[in-house]
């Protein structure tokens, strides 16, 4: 293994690197969609002490929330099988860390429902509206924005937990990176340019985050 | 149009209302007054189902409120039931409540389209003349945040309005507002009760407004009514000790 630092190998790399970074996107994006939308429907659940289902959403949370996000992915891309249910490496990680996620999402949504005032739930209530309009007409508008910041941060550390699943075979751009590593027999510029790349989107990210924050006020 | 019998609600070991039995006629303009916690405001919860009873009954336009029939006995009301009988029964809330994700707009006919099946032209219409007549019609666009409370609270009473309610209640709906605010509200209100024959439950401390605007005085204290006159004596001449004492209080006040 060679030691020092090559400027020409780590340029010479970067598409390589690129390739692999825009699966890490693509897995963030969807993974994000699935847990802002599983997040909700579980907040939602719980909310409303929905019977049956609520204790089932809590008892998942409190398990899921409590276990490795790597066995989670493990379980899902190669037990599965087992019972029938094959699924792609990236779709088996979406699937892993949407429903990671979805357990804090749904606990920042329970914060912006209960941030609604009171007051809003009896209005609604006085003037009969159905239940699927007090949430979608009355409490949801008020209680997401007010969450979106902290949305956005679970964005940005699941955009980092990605990497993790290089144990289920997702070619993300850490793999590739130890891909070319295995070829060149030299660690440093790749995974060092791999560092720089997941800066270069994180930290304007935090930045975006930060300045919602001040528009929206954080709760 | 409202009859409570026997009703009691508690709270935990905490009774608010006992044993309270009282009826008010259609069209008839009922103030209720008292200390806080006297349980006039819990009333008007039980009527808009935010609360239920503990014991005894309400009954609305000849329909149960708390309690529905089945199977010829009486049984606590679901929510179906409740939301059919409330329909009619309008509120406006201390502190406004207006939906402030919607316009003034979205506020009037939120309701009249999703619960009575308005088209949205029926309900535009109706908000539009509502607005007119609380004189707010140039702000139908608008934000409620973008009104002060006394505007807000005309926007309220017209969201209320557009239900087209038998029975309006309202709960103490100048507490909030600057005091400069107050008169426009209450002449609001006013001007609605002679040109409408709603049922109006009215809890307040505008003692002025309660004289002139009901027919009926109804004094709480500790979960009873104890006193329940027309205004006309029971301001000029209160029996009870308790009424003495409180309208003292509360007409002394600077």
């Amino acid at each position: 293994m060679t030691v020092g630092w090559d400027w020409a190998y780590a340029i010479e790399i970067l598409p390589a690197l690129w390739q692999g970074l825009q699966v890490t996107l693509l897995a963030t994006a969807l993974g994000s969609l699935l847990a802002f939308a599983l997040g909700l429907v579980f907040a939602v659940i719980r909310r409303s002490r929905v019977p049956v289902l609520d204790p089932i959403v809590r008892g998942f949370v409190e398990l899921w929330r409590s276990t490795p996000l790597l066995v989670q992915a493990y379980l899902i891309y190669a037990v599965l099988p087992g019972v029938g249910i094959t699924l792609s490496s990236l779709t088996a990680g979406v699937i892993a860390l949407g429903l990671h996620y979805a357990c804090y999402t749904s606990e920042v949504y329970r914060a912006g429902i209960d941030a609604v005032p009171r007051g809003q739930w009896e209005a609604a209530s006085a003037l009969s509206l159905p239940r699927h309009r007090v949430w979608l007409g009355v409490v949801l508008p008020q209680a997401v924005p007010r969450v979106l910041p902290a949305l956005g941060n679970y964005v940005i550390s699941m955009f980092k937990e990605v990497p993790l699943l290089l144990a289920i075979g997702l070619v993300e751009v850490i793999t590739v990176a130890n891909q070319i590593t295995a070829q060149t027999f030299r660690p440093v510029e790749p995974l060092t340019m791999a560092g720089i790349l997941f800066l270069l989107i994180s930290y304007p990210a935090s930045v975006l985050v930060r300045r919602l924050e001040r528009r929206v006020g954080v709760i | 149009m409202i009859v409570f019998d026997g009703v009691e609600k508690r709270f935990g070991d905490n009774v608010v209302l006992s044993d309270l039995d009282f009826t008010v006629a259609p069209g008839e303009h009922v103030t209720l007054i008292g200390p806080s916690g006297s349980g006039k405001t819990t009333i008007l919860r039980l009527l808009m189902c935010l609360e239920s009873v503990t014991e005894g009954t309400i009954r609305v336009a000849g329909r149960y409120l708390s309690h529905m029939e089945k199977g010829g006995r009486l049984v606590p009301a679901d929510e179906k039931h409740s939301r059919e009988v409330r329909k009619r029964i309008g509120m406006v809330f201390q502190q406004f409540n207006l939906f402030p994700n919607m316009t003034v707009r979205g506020n009037l006919i939120e309701a009249p389209t999703r619960v009575l099946g308005l088209s949205k032209d029926e309900a535009n219409a109706r908000a539009e003349e509502l607005l007119e007549m609380v004189g707010l019609r140039e702000r139908i666009d608008e934000h409620p945040s973008r009104l002060s409370g006394g505007q807000q609270q005309r926007v309220a009473i017209a969201r209320a309005l557009a239900m087209q309610p038998r029975v309006l209640l309202l709960d103490e709906v100048t507490s909030a507002l600057d005091p400069e605010l107050v008169a426009g509200v209450l002449a609001l209100l006013k001007r609605i009760g002679e040109t409408t024959d709603i049922t109006i439950l009215c809890v307040t401390h505008e003692m002025g407004f309660a004289r002139d605007f009901s027919d009926r005085v109804m004094m709480f204290d500790g979960g009873q009514v104890i006193e329940d006159a027309a205004p006309a004596q029971l301001f000029a001449a209160p029996e009870h000790p308790r009424t003495k004492e409180f309208l003292k209080a509360v007409l002394e006040r600077p």
